[in-house]
């Protein structure tokens, strides 16, 4: 690791950061009341963005945002289990909004943390933290997703600046962010893991035609952008110059354990943001209003589902005990995303079967009918943030050291594998 | 909650480890399944020379005393469990943990320090008619005649029944559970031999008939409720199953590991394909998970915490299936091999599937959690 894990000794002990933690929510923060997400796209989401940036800036006026964040940059300096007790300290307040702060603290600012220029990390860091700037992802391509490397979009220099050109897919809630990471192809004539930069990108800069994208279920949290000649002064080169593929290595690293819930995203409680309610109180509530709670095969479906819940606060304990010791490589957190993303999907799962037909009528904000919509996307949790294949292919090749497999385009320029393309 | 072993642990781990790798050999339980009573006499007894039953007995009855016996027994249980130990790790230390909080003086200076050297081995009687794993499946009555105690009743499914030389048995006292300590060879004691899938412990039923049980063999004084007693021995016996199946469930999983790594089929390892590879993975997942709830439990157990009924019914749950489910896989990725006697997959497949089921099955687990939760 480098500095973005801070755990100092002589930090503030744990009791005494409980207390002050636990007064301070209550005599600041409203208690929570039922704030599922709304709709993306919608005036009362735009709202929810509002309240999620107010409340960030109450917390970090209180002195509680990135509590593993280095000082320095504006955070607290502390440690993890900092975090888990804030989060106790915090769980019955209504802090939900602030998941649109995910990504930002915990993928985007540890990446910025370990590669960004110290000028790089002032100018944003305490503005991820205070509430000032919501950061998201441009990686994916309509023709590049689980084979990242070989995205289009080019980067050239022309003397102070990078030229973009191309476009991106698969950017959440991109319409209310400030800021984007951009992974941009800067050497044709490279293999493709060695051509490529990652660049710093104010979403809202001459060139960039950002459009929503409208769901199955007509939500619309995912973005795609566009880049016509976008200038990105050559300070905005966030590592080194065709180094950008060890930085997305990073960068999925830091997502894997925002996911896998010990990132240094403050709120990574399991399910914060998916919804106010549990799972456990989630099936309860829906095997109760459908009436069949009785049913024998629907407390079975219940009882895995409460395994399923449960298991994932040990298995993370005991997957982040290996890696820290480096009893694990750190690929060990495929696991735990590959887990929360089966066991998530298995709940959508379950739901349609303990819900039986009255979950197929009613509207997405329907108590009961909400599960069906949900069901319909239920496959997002497998695909975005790297496929359920892709960590399978990291656990076995990386944590389990079985043999890889070949690939005809790791070896050559990039500009050869475009060539042999069929049409 | 620390998952973290410290130097101590790390040791025990170790000598457990080598003591069992050199103590027990899965072909010997292949050729001589269970029944060589002096061979598992003379095992136990070295076995228990280590302290592994004398963890919860304190020091003046024996010095052997651990300061944190769930967590250090746990790990045994982890080591004992990849060597399917066949001496009654678990049961003999249910035994000694009922004895040890409620046994009379005279009680405990009988049985401990022979349960402590290995020369006397225990059981825990506890279900009775078909999968009837809970307080309220126990039958078996106690009256009182006299100075003693009279039982009458079944108990099936007891874990080495046909070796241990005492059983401690649940029962009823009029609407309260009691416990006693009853000797195999008591008169009234008909002990039926099962003829179980698991090769690496033995199997009885117990019929009790008119049998006569001297007062001070009654474990927890007349008066007192052994409900919660019940409980905590249920909740033991479940902590250290778990750990024994995720040893066994890791070992067999590294086996399969290394099998699909030197194994060649179309020019290159099998552990080449994605379609094992990914198999494999999804298995890591749920081999790295019941370790996990394996020691969430053992630390939940040691301390005491709030969850810690609803903890022991999902990580048996958890590992109950995944063990056998697992392990099950490993088999196809061994091929027609593992189908074979002298291969030792059907070893762990036997133990695995017995343990699934043996003090609550996944099923049961699973009602039980909804129970816990509140649906009713």
């Amino acid at each position: 690791m480098t500095g973005a894990t801070v755990e100092h000794t002589g930090v503030e002990d744990l009791e005494s950061f409980r207390a002050r933690a636990r007064t301070w929510a209550i005599e600041n923060l409203p208690v929570a009341v039922d704030n599922a997400q709304s709709r993306a796209d919608t005036e009362d989401h735009i709202k929810q963005v509002a309240k999620a940036r107010a409340t960030q800036r109450l917390v970090f006026d209180g002195g509680f945002a990135g509590l593993r964040y280095p000082k320095e940059y504006g955070g607290q300096g502390l440690a993890r289990d900092h975090q888990l007790a804030w989060r106790e300290a915090t769980s019955d307040r209504d802090i939900g909004c602030l998941s649109h702060f995910r990504v930002t603290h915990g993928i985007m600012g540890p990446t910025l943390l370990e590669f960004g220029s110290e000028e790089q990390r002032q100018r944003h860091i305490p503005a991820m933290l205070c509430g000032d700037e919501l950061w998201v992802q441009f990686l994916s391509e309509s023709s590049a997703g689980s084979d990242l490397a070989s995205l289009l979009t080019r980067a050239q220099r022309s003397s102070d600046v990078y030229v973009l050109n191309g476009s991106k897919i698969w950017s959440t809630f991109a319409q209310v962010s400030d800021y984007a990471l951009v992974l941009a192809r800067t050497n044709l004539d490279v293999p493709k893991h060695s051509g490529l930069s990652m660049f710093i990108l104010p979403i809202r800069t001459e060139g960039v035609t950002l459009r929503t994208i409208q769901l199955a279920t007509g939500s619309a949290e995912f973005c795609e952008e566009f880049f016509d000649d976008v200038q990105i002064p050559v300070t905005d080169i966030v590592g080194q110059e065709n180094d950008g593929w060890n930085v997305v290595m990073r960068l999925f690293f830091h997502e894997r354990n925002t996911v896998g819930g010990n990132s240094l995203n403050d709120q990574d409680a399991a399910g914060v943001g998916e919804s106010a309610l549990s799972t456990e109180e989630q099936l309860i509530s829906l095997a109760r209003s459908v009436g069949n709670f009785k049913d024998t095969h629907t407390r079975q479906l219940i009882g895995e589902a409460l395994v399923l819940d449960r298991l994932a606060d040990y298995t993370i304990l005991r997957v982040n005990t290996l890696m820290k010791s480096g009893a694990m490589p750190e690929s060990g957190a495929s696991i735990l995303k590959l887990m929360r993303s089966m066991s998530k999907y298995r709940f959508k799962e379950i739901a349609l079967e303990v819900g039986g037909t009255q979950v197929m009528f009613g509207g997405p904000e329907d108590e009961i009918g909400g599960h069906g919509h949900r069901w319909l996307v239920a496959r997002v949790g497998t695909i975005a943030g790297g496929s359920n294949e892709m960590q399978r292919n990291a656990i076995s090749e990386r944590v389990l050291g079985l043999p890889r497999d070949s690939s005809p385009d790791t070896l050559i320029p990039f500009r050869d594998v475009l060539a042999q393309r069929k049409r | 909650m620390n998952p973290e072993l410290t130097e101590e642990q790390e040791l025990l781990k170790a000598t457990s480890r080598m003591f069992l790798e050199d103590s027990l050999s899965l072909d010997a339980l292949r050729h001589r399944p269970v029944n060589d009573a002096a061979l598992r006499r003379d095992f136990w007894s070295r076995a228990a020379g280590l302290g592994w039953t004398s963890m919860f007995v304190p020091d003046d009855l024996n010095d052997a005393l651990s300061d944190q016996p769930v967590r250090d027994l746990a790990i045994v249980a982890e080591e004992a469990g990849r060597c399917l130990e066949s001496g009654g790790l678990l049961e003999c230390n249910v035994v000694a943990y009922a004895l040890v909080n409620a046994g009379g003086r005279e009680l405990k200076g009988r049985l401990l320090p022979g349960l402590c050297d290995g020369s006397i081995t225990a059981s825990w009687a506890f279900a009775e008619g078909i999968d009837g794993w809970w307080k309220s499946d126990v039958q078996t009555r106690a009256t009182v005649q006299g100075d003693v105690y009279v039982l009458n009743g079944r108990k099936s499914t007891v874990v080495n029944a046909m070796s241990a030389d005492y059983f401690l048995i649940t029962a009823l006292v009029g609407d309260e559970l009691a416990q006693f300590i009853l000797p195999r060879d008591a008169e009234g004691v008909t002990i039926t031999k099962l003829e179980a899938l698991d090769l690496s412990r033995d199997f009885g039923d117990l019929s009790l008939h008119n049998v006569h049980v001297a007062r001070s063999f009654r474990v927890g004084a007349p008066g007192e409720s052994t409900d919660r007693a019940v409980d905590r021995q249920w909740l033991l016996a479940i902590t250290l199953q778990c750990a024994q199946m995720a040893g066994m469930l890791e070992r067999v999983f590294n086996l399969t590991i290394d099998y699909a790594q030197d194994r060649y089929a179309f020019g290159r390892p099998i552990a080449s394909y994605q379609a094992l590879k990914h198999r494999l993975a999804d298995h890591k997942v749920w081999v790295e998970a019941a370790l996990g709830l394996s020691t969430g439990l053992t630390e939940a157990f040691a301390d005491g915490t709030s969850n810690l009924q609803e903890l022991a019914c999902v990580a048996k749950a958890h590992v109950g299936d995944r063990s056998v489910e697992v392990i099950s896989d490993c088999a196809q990725i061994f091929g027609g091999i593992s189908m074979t006697w002298e291969h030792d997959l059907h070893l762990f497949l036997r133990r695995a599937t017995v343990d699934r089921v043996l003090y609550g099955s996944p099923i049961q687990l699973r009602e039980r959690i909804c129970e816990l939760v509140g649906l009713r």
